[in-house]
């Protein structure tokens, strides 16, 4: 059961071979027999059970639609009304938010059933998930393994099957890459293309959900119920959503594919290089023209990341301080006490390094060196995107330059561990669509291509992927120990 | 680039963040690596180039003049770590 | 001995008059038990984003079409960034290096007739904070978020003043300014109108300026103008003293009459300005700001230019009248209704009128005398019905609501006298009854005029016409 894509599910919850409830009950099983992955923050047993009883009343009353039922889960950044929403902080370890965010409500409304809150590195800020205050994930491929970060807990908990769909967000890669890591698909849409109302800020110029899934069919159903105009997030993109599943089967003869030098430099581990080759000669297969292009301020894009990303963070997460919401520290002396107590208890190391980074960075005498040098590249970055896409449809190369890395293996130096998003974050400073596509495997270990978008081609990527699935089964990967019948069930 | 203890002290006072010496020798080290790496910036001229905000070239939408929010004080107030006649309390604040 | 001058320049706040607030649908009304009115996005709760209110956009760019500033087609929002409980996110939205509006100017009268221009450096739209409660509890300070995120523009003036007196009618020229916009209803004690006064002095005749102070929080006319000249004194004494003024904010105490420094100010602020991710920029198209121009109402200089060509009025008169609009209308229409001059109806409005205003503390919205009762009393007097002396009695009966003009004068007799005859026979019984004054008179001593006035005036209750007692006393007496 696990295996089965969304529209099989879906096909099933039709023709009454399973119930949405049997359904749930079998992943909340799984979910529960597979805790030692920790890639749930919050398990919601009940209220599940509750909602899949609605779907299924819904489904025999036949008003239901295409993910009716289906089981999911929301990375623990998605305010939901009533239920505990940490952002992995033990800032927010206690908060129960009074709210629905926008791709919550969405998702409620299109009749999913919210199985859980995934782990995550805490405010997001992370490619490891290991800066959760709830542990870090496990890689399910091998448990000494990162999963990636930050949406590490949806990614694992996909990749393990212990739910069909999960949500994430994307600041710098923070859905790729965990997604290339765990061997699923996962897409970061168009900047504005899914409402950021109710998901917690890491970096509001930069963040952006999206669809974590087994295959990009399945991220065109959830990618389909979370996209759209939001009046209540001003940087909400007013476009009509074409219908993304359909968009799935056109042929990719003629579409030409840009390959940037600077994603295939010093620094990618060759056996990456190696299965990238093999995924451009597949597309060269199907009539794609291959195009070499340059996108020259590649490597300035991450140190632009973090000064934009720290610089919006410290000011964002400012609203922290123990006043209204959240951890506030025991008996404080004075209103000073209260803000550096509850703030230095409430973080954890690596949120409070970028606070500082980016307090340092718009303070006085600093701005324009920083911040304002960073907006700069940032346009840079951006032109040499349009430039690209001047004459190709898609930018093809490495989700991240190795397979998943042992858990500490760069906890001791963040520069390290920031160079590991090199080919994910300047998708975000241009605000462009990307998707991560498993292509391969090394030592035991996925691999990730990531394919980049012009603004709004969602449709395109995902046609792209699918086909690319059509033909390969790598996306059919199961992590051993995860496959059917290894769960006594 | 190298970060003062001084300007530690500084930063973590405008954050609101406790940090003791130790930690404040960690953060000058650490700070001050990050940094230098960061200016790898100046590499490129960027005289010319207008600093871009926001990934998108669109302009801020207006709301109508309305009011459709109610009283929720209730609600949000079950999460506050401390309230008293319907308001949030703080440590006694001297101006 | 040095001639110091008083370099003084304010920024008002202005809370605008919108429904809801500034970015987000919570409502903006006065009042409320704390913080029914703080909605989530109020509240700054996590994941929770702003929306622009087209509304404060509006009324901001009205404001600066009223001071001949430049509006602009491109602003920005940016974070101001400080910790402060009354303040939920930890950053006010504000907009710092391209507001929306910009070089505006403004004049007003002083004292002795001058004109004096004042620069407006810059207007632009922020959200208001929440409100800290001291005296509520004995350990803690409670916070009502009610006010935060009510729209605000804050208006900053060139360092242009040189008195407390000119700051104040600076001040209230702004005042009057909103309040004819309708964009503000300017109540002071409400909080709805205040001023941060910006206070430094220098030797007279001095280009460069001293260290200044800032005073935070002014929420009257008198406050600010009594603080000004506090903060003037005592920067004179300290400079005179051979000391140092120290760049503070300092604080007005309305009970001493004195300002002091602001302890939780001391620190040197860094407010780390950016612009807001969450906003984008606002863009005014010229054919919004040429709508809005054409529905800008008369503002008070033309209006007092106009009273001046229309009624014949003074300028100061002129001016007095057109500082509210609700004056304004008052005048007009009592003026409409009368056939008495423009003048007599201004000394009234100033007069009796405005001093039972105050002594009532109300508004003339209010009065218990319309403005077309007014005009009924003031017809009575360029009639001759009724003397000047007597139409304030009948004033008077008006204000406590006795009726109109005409019932009260029926009711009561006031009918002035103005048959010959009848004042013939007052005269003649009033120099009967005085053979001593008018022997005096007649000898040469013409004072006495007065007394037998007086005394036909109060024979007759004062209803005696006046000019034709004089007449008749005069052609007597020869």
């Amino acid at each position: 059961m696990e295996n089965l894509s969304v529209s099989q599910l879906a096909a099933g919850l039709d023709h009454g071979e399973f119930s949405s409830v049997e359904l749930t009950r079998h992943f909340l099983h799984r979910m529960q027999a597979h805790g030692e992955l920790n890639a749930f923050i919050t398990e919601m047993d009940e209220s599940a059970i509750v909602q899949a009883r609605r779907a299924d009343q819904l489904i025999k009353e036949k008003k239901h639609g295409p993910l009716t039922g289906i089981p999911l889960a929301h990375k623990d950044i998605f305010c939901m009304d009533g239920t505990r929403t940490s952002c992995g902080s033990r800032m927010l370890d206690q908060f129960v938010a009074p709210y629905d965010a926008t791709v919550v409500q969405k998702l409620g409304q299109a009749g999913c059933v919210v199985l859980g809150k995934t782990n995550m590195d805490e405010f997001a800020m992370g490619s490891s998930n290991e800066n959760s205050y709830f542990g870090p994930v496990k890689n399910p491929w091998n448990p000494g393994h990162v999963p990636g970060g930050s949406s590490g807990g949806s990614a694992a908990a996909v990749a393990a099957r212990l739910v069909p769909l999960a949500t994430g967000t994307d600041t710098g890669g923070s859905i790729r890459q965990p997604a290339a890591l765990c061997g699923i698909t996962g897409l970061k849409p168009t900047y504005g293309r899914v409402s950021r109302y109710g998901m917690i800020a890491y970096a509001s110029s930069l963040d952006q959900a999206g669809p974590l899934a087994k295959s990009a069919q399945d991220c065109a159903y959830l990618l389909q119920a979370m996209a759209g105009f939001d009046s209540r997030d001003s940087t909400s993109m007013d476009e009509p959503v074409p219908a993304y599943t359909q968009a799935l089967d056109q042929p990719l003869q003629g579409r030409v594919i840009g390959i940037p030098d600077e994603y295939f430099g010093a620094g990618l581990k060759p056996e990456v290089q190696d299965i990238m080759a093999q995924a451009i000669d597949w597309a060269e297969g199907q009539g794609c023209i291959i195009q070499p292009i340059r996108l020259p301020n590649t490597e300035l894009a991450i140190p632009a990341y973090y000064v934009i990303a720290t610089a919006e963070c410290s000011s964002n997460l400012s609203r922290f301080d123990g006043i209204r919401f959240g951890h506030r520290c025991k008996a404080p002396k004075d209103l000073h006490d209260l803000y550096r107590r509850s703030r230095s208890e409430g973080f954890g190391t690596e949120v409070k390094r970028r606070i500082m980074i980016g307090t340092y960075a718009l303070s006085a005498g600093y701005y324009d060196a920083y911040y304002l040098k960073a907006q700069q590249i940032r346009r840079l970055i951006s032109t040499d995107f349009s430039k690209a896409f001047e004459t190709v449809d898609f930018i093809l190369g490495p989700t991240a330059p190795e397979p998943a890395f042992r858990i500490g293996e760069k906890t001791d130096d963040p520069v390290t561990m920031y160079l590991s998003d090199i080919y994910t974050i300047s998708v975000n400073l241009a605000g462009l669509p990307a998707i991560s596509v498993p292509c391969g495997m090394h030592e035991g270990l996925p691999v990730g291509m990531q394919l980049i978008g012009n603004y709004l081609t969602e449709d395109r990527l995902l046609n792209f992927a699918h086909q690319y699935q059509l033909a390969t089964d790598w996306h059919r990967q199961c992590p051993p120990g995860f496959a059917q019948g290894s769960v006594d069930e | 680039m190298s970060i003062s203890l001084e300007e530690v002290l500084n930063i973590s006072h405008l954050a609101r963040l406790h940090v003791d010496e130790e930690q404040a020798r960690q953060y000058a080290a650490d700070l001050s690596k990050i940094l230098a790496w960061v200016q790898q910036m100046n590499q490129v001229d960027t005289r010319e180039v207008v600093p871009m905000a926001h990934p998108l070239d669109v302009v801020q939408r207006l709301r109508e003049d309305k009011v459709t929010e109610t009283d929720q004080r209730e609600k949000f107030q079950t999460i506050a770590p401390r309230t008293d006649k319907g308001l949030y309390l703080v440590p006694k604040v001297i101006e | 001995m040095i001639r110091w001058e008083a370099v003084i320049g304010l920024e008002i706040h202005v809370q605008l008059a919108t429904q809801s607030k500034i970015f987000s649908a919570a409502s903006t009304a006065f009042g409320a038990e704390p913080n029914t009115q703080a909605c989530a996005v109020d509240l700054g709760l996590p994941g929770v984003l702003p929306v622009l209110n087209l509304e404060a956009v509006r009324m901001a760019v009205m404001f600066g079409l009223a001071i001949d500033a430049t509006i602009a087609q491109h602003s920005v929002f940016a974070r101001k960034n400080y910790f402060y409980p009354d303040l939920p996110k930890g950053y006010q939205i504000s907009q710092y290096e391209l507001p929306i509006v910009e070089h505006g100017r403004l004049e007003i009268t002083l004292d002795d007739g001058v004109q004096k221009v004042i620069g407006i450096t810059r207007a632009h739209l922020e959200e208001d904070a929440g409100k800290s409660l001291h005296e509520e509890f004995d350990e803690f300070t409670g916070v009502d978020l009610n006010r935060a995120g009510t729209p605000l523009i804050e208006v900053v003036s060139e360092p242009d003043m040189r008195s407390a007196k000119e700051a104040i009618l600076y001040m209230k020229k702004i005042h009057s300014i909103v309040r004819y916009l309708g964009i503000s209803d300017g109540n002071m004690q409400e909080g709805s109108f205040r001023c941060d006064a910006n206070v430094s002095i220098r030797p007279a005749g001095d280009a460069g300026y001293g260290t200044r102070t800032e005073i935070k929080n002014l929420n009257s006319f008198r406050f600010v103008e009594r603080a000004i000249d506090f903060e003037i004194g005592r920067q004179t004494a300290v400079l005179e003293d051979g000391g140092e003024i120290a760049q503070e904010t300092r604080l007005y105490d309305d009970v001493t009459g004195e300002t002091r420094s602001m302890r939780s100010k001391e620190e040197a602020n860094d407010y780390r300005y950016f612009p807001d991710p969450d906003l984008l920029p606002v863009v005014i198209p010229q054919d919004m700001v040429e709508a809005i121009r054409g529905q800008l109402p008369e503002l008070p200089s033309e209006k007092a230019t106009r009273f001046c060509t229309q009624y014949g009025l003074d300028a100061h008169d002129a001016e007095t009248l057109a500082t509210s609009r609700e004056l304004a209308e008052y005048f007009e229409h009592t003026a409409r209704h009368t056939d008495a001059k423009a003048k007599l109806v201004v000394n009234w409005i100033t007069g009796e009128l405005s001093a039972a205003l105050n002594q009532d503390h109300i508004e003339i919205t209010e009065s218990p005398v319309s403005s077309t009762m007014l005009a009924g009393l003031l017809n009575r007097i360029e009639d001759g019905t009724i003397s000047g002396k007597i139409a304030k009695d009948v004033f008077r009966s008006m204000w406590t609501g006795e009726g109109d003009a005409d019932t009260i004068i029926e009711s009561r007799g006031l009918r002035q006298i103005t048959d010959d005859s009848e004042i013939e026979r007052l005269v003649d019984q009033v120099l009967q009854d005085n053979p001593e004054q008018v022997e005096q008179f007649r000898s040469g001593k013409d004072k006495v005029f007065g007394f037998f006035v007086g005394r036909v005036m109060k024979l007759s209750q004062g209803k005696a016409n006046p000019k034709q007692v004089n007449g008749l006393l005069r052609k007597k007496l020869k």
